[in-house]
């Protein structure tokens, strides 16, 4: 019983076109259909074919191939040691699984041999024969590949006491990294498609929104919205035809969880996507993801095509009556199509832009007809809620932020990765405690939390315990969950335009607030960097800031003004130093910048002077060198050219 | 001998573009889908190409053409055989990403959204690839590169012919 469509026996009749109803009871917890010692001897091997006991002889190699570690090579590796295993003649005591993203990233590509959970970083090709004769066929784990800990210079054997791992909850992300995302029979073997079964079987539609309403899920896109109520909204919605949406156009530049989910364990959103669908009433679903996102798209499509071929999707599902397909729309590059109404628009095959709600998308949304759109994050929640209860779920977090949430952490921070944690941390917990404190021994700066509609927190929000409500009030918001540290290199006025220029290109340009306000608001910070600042150029900004907040039509233009208004209320003295002291304290915004040889540095080599495009550095040849300054463009090439360090700025 | 015109070539073009017509005839909401697969057919959205969606979807022009200079992914002008994409995003952007972005440029001689003269490659931007931690990233074609220097960058843009 290799694949979920081998009978167990005789009796097992299962199929889409007559399905079981106790199918993934059957399969998950041992044939029902026959009382009978081989069917569960089958059963049995099918799950450890999984899930190996820890006392297992066998050994079971995990691959990360998600994106993260693809680019660093992951796929290489599976071949090489699947070669290697032959050469050894380990290929039938050794499985080979790829899996989606640990989260770990950073230190990919990612390898760990089970059933002894041993994780090896950075693993090389050339370090797969060492892994195979000195682990597998040695019985000695290969020291110089396992995870040290940047703080404490400690190794870690295993993933579980990787401090990184150690300190997260891990429940979305559980699956991911540790199953093969394109087989069905391990999401099954995991639990998978049983809250769908419970929902079906055990539920009626307004009980399982009245699960989803206790657990106290909020929508994981960004604004938080209560789910079960969403879900209510459109349950009560009148119409023949209804639509569940799973939004994946996570366009926020420095968030990767919907990604990871996505590539790691798809069946958990069309889990997700099916329960909303029985309970909402809806038998159509899209999931519009970002054409960036390829690998995504591709695990989706076998996602689907198994879920179908196993009767889990398409009509009369597990023999309930409930039908219910999912269709995949490729986004084609819009971050605007992220809003709700202009992703639903360009789904209809218009320019995707938002348009005034009410009406919302519960009562009016895909052609017309009551739609339930859901982030990924979401949708991955809900197979949890309904299998422990929502009183499971609502037992984590704070009173108003329930669960846990996915960070995508980034930046100049020592782990970088997803990371899980339940609402209510703290900052400092997951940047120092996860996150292992900031690159090169380098000062803490800021933290720019919720991607380009969020805010950059200081050092004296550190302490804030996160969630939707607090980090609103302190200027930010929760967004999609993407944190980027920032250390004291980094200019606060330039991450500001950053990330207006953004939103300024991204603008759909319907509304006028947004589409001249932002232009407006990029010429002001842009001159500012540029060393033109004028006196007056802060209250203009605020106020600037302040008519599109309240004006814009869709939420980018409403939380685009965001990075510039926590900016200035954190960090308003490096704003004054651009504009009054014309320099730039981080020493970023290059014409602010004053360049400088130092002559005890200067060994006259004259690289510097042949590097520059002005003809600013002159020298006689052994002796140090100087810049004109009055000639200097600001470059820059000079400091990169010389080996020295002489090359100073201030 | 064959033609070498390209004429064959065109008319290779033409009826797999009628293929994906027939495929979504019927279908609600096709016009994105349709230009998606006929730039993947052509390269790029040739003028009298969208002249033939809009006819086939029995649409003005205007909108064919207003989706398709709304979105990113669409491409007007003849694009290079590899399309390299450096991510800007807030990861990248302060690990550096401007100076791979420059690198890059310098080397190939060409600016944002610009194709080099013998259409090996078209240098751009993208907001974010999704990979931040293995920020600065690159994407040519399908393949991701992370954890660039400027230097590598121009490197490994030599493996694309």
């Amino acid at each position: 019983m290799k694949s979920l469509m081998d009978k167990c026996c005789e009796k097992c009749f299962h199929s889409p076109a007559s399905p079981c109803k106790d199918y993934i009871k059957c399969r998950r917890q041992g044939p029902l259909c026959h009382e009978d010692e081989s069917c569960r001897a089958k059963y049995r091997a099918f799950l450890e074919d999984i899930h190996l006991p820890e006392d297992s002889p066998r050994r079971q190699i995990l691959i990360c191939a998600g994106t993260g570690c693809t680019s660093s090579g992951s796929r290489k590796l599976v071949d090489a040691l699947v070669e290697e295993l032959q050469k050894q003649g380990l290929r039938d005591k050794v499985s080979v699984k790829i899996t989606g993203c640990h989260g770990f990233c950073e230190q990919g590509p990612l390898m760990i041999v089970e059933p002894q959970k041993v994780f090896y970083t950075r693993v090389q090709v050339e370090d797969i024969h060492e892994i195979v004769a000195s682990h597998l066929v040695g019985g000695q784990v290969v020291d110089r590949l396992l995870y040290v800990d940047p703080a404490t210079g400690e190794k870690s054997l295993t993933y579980e006491t990787v401090p990184f791992y150690a300190k997260q909850k891990r429940l979305v992300l559980a699956n991911c990294g540790h199953i093969n995302p394109e087989e069905i029979a391990d999401y099954v073997a995991n639990d998978g498609y049983l809250a769908l079964t419970r929902a079906l079987f055990e539920m009626t539609p307004e009980q399982v929104i009245e699960e989803v309403k206790i657990s106290g899920l909020r929508g994981r896109g960004g604004a938080g919205f209560p789910t079960g109520m969403k879900w209510s909204f459109v349950r009560a919605a009148e119409g023949d035809k209804k639509y569940v949406v799973c939004n994946a156009d996570e366009g926020d530049p420095g968030a990767f969880m919907d990604r990871s989910v996505l590539e790691g364990d798809p069946h958990a959103v069309l889990e997700g996507m099916l329960i909303c669908g029985y309970a909402v009433g809806a038998d159509e679903g899209y999931i519009y993801v970002r054409a960036e996102y390829p690998l995504a798209i591709h695990r989706l499509k076998i996602a689907i095509a198994q879920a179908e071929e196993c009767g889990l999707l398409g009509d009369n599902i597990l023999n309930s009556g409930f039908n219910f397909r999912i269709k995949i729309k490729a986004g084609a590059g819009a971050f605007v199509c992220g809003e709700e109404t202009a992703l639903l628009t360009s789904i209809e095959g218009n320019r995707g832009m938002p348009r005034p709600r009410p009406p919302f998308p519960a009562q009016k949304g895909l052609w017309g007809k009551p739609t339930n759109i859901n982030n990924v994050e979401t949708f991955a929640n809900v197979p949890l809620i309904i299998r422990n209860g929502g009183a499971w779920y609502a037992a984590m977090g704070t009173e108003k932020s329930k669960g846990t949430k996915i960070f995508a952490l980034t930046g100049k921070v020592n782990n970088t990765g997803l990371v899980e944690v339940p609402m209510g941390i703290t900052m400092r917990e997951i940047i120092f405690g996860v996150g292992g404190g900031i690159r090169d021994g380098k000062k803490f700066k800021a933290v720019q939390i919720g991607g380009p509609s969020g805010g950059c927190l200081p050092e004296e929000q550190l302490d804030l315990p996160i969630d939707y409500e607090s980090l609103t009030s302190a200027g930010a918001i929760m967004g999609s969950g993407g944190l980027v540290v920032m250390d004291e290199t980094t200019c606060m006025v330039d991450v500001a335009r950053f990330f207006l220029n953004f939103t300024q290109a991204e603008s759909c340009g319907k509304c006028t607030p947004c589409r001249e306000g932002t232009k407006r608001m990029l010429e002001i910070l842009t001159r500012i960097c540029e060393g033109q600042g004028k006196e007056e150029d802060i209250e203009t900004l605020e106020r600037l800031a302040r008519v599109v907040k309240n004006t814009a039509l869709c939420g980018l233009g409403q939380t685009c003004p965001n990075p510039i208004l926590s900016t200035l209320r954190y960090f308003r003295d490096e704003y004054e130093a651009h504009i009054r002291g014309k320099r730039c304290p981080a020493r970023v915004c290059q014409a602010l910048l004053v360049y400088t040889i130092n002559a005890e540095k200067c060994t006259g080599c004259g690289s510097c002077a042949r590097a520059c495009p002005a003809g600013a550095i002159s020298g006689e040849k052994k002796q140090p060198h100087v810049i004109d300054i009055s000639r200097c463009i600001k470059c820059g090439n000079c400091m990169q050219k010389c080996k020295f360090g002489a090359v100073e700025k201030a | 001998m064959s033609c070498q015109c390209g004429c064959q070539d065109e008319a290779a073009k033409r009826e797999a573009l009628e293929k994906v017509f027939e495929q979504y005839r019927g279908t609600k909401g096709a016009l994105i889908p349709l230009l998606q697969e006929a730039q993947e057919i052509y390269g790029y959205l040739p003028g009298e190409v969208m002249q033939r969606i809009a006819a086939e979807l029995k649409v003005p022009f205007s909108k064919v053409f207003g989706v398709a200079t709304f979105y990113a992914q669409f491409h007007l002008k003849p694009r290079g055989r590899n399309i390299i994409r450096i991510c800007q995003g807030t990861a990248c952007h302060v690990r550096g990403a401007a100076r791979v972005f420059e690198s890059v440029s310098e080397k190939l001689g060409v600016g944002r959204n610009e194709t080099t003269a013998d259409l090996r490659y078209t240098l751009e931007t993208v907001a974010c690839l999704g990979a931040c931690g293995l920020a600065p990233v690159m994407m040519v074609n399908d393949d991701t590169h992370g954890r660039l220097t400027p230097e590598r960058a121009a490197e490994v843009l030599e493996q694309y012919e």
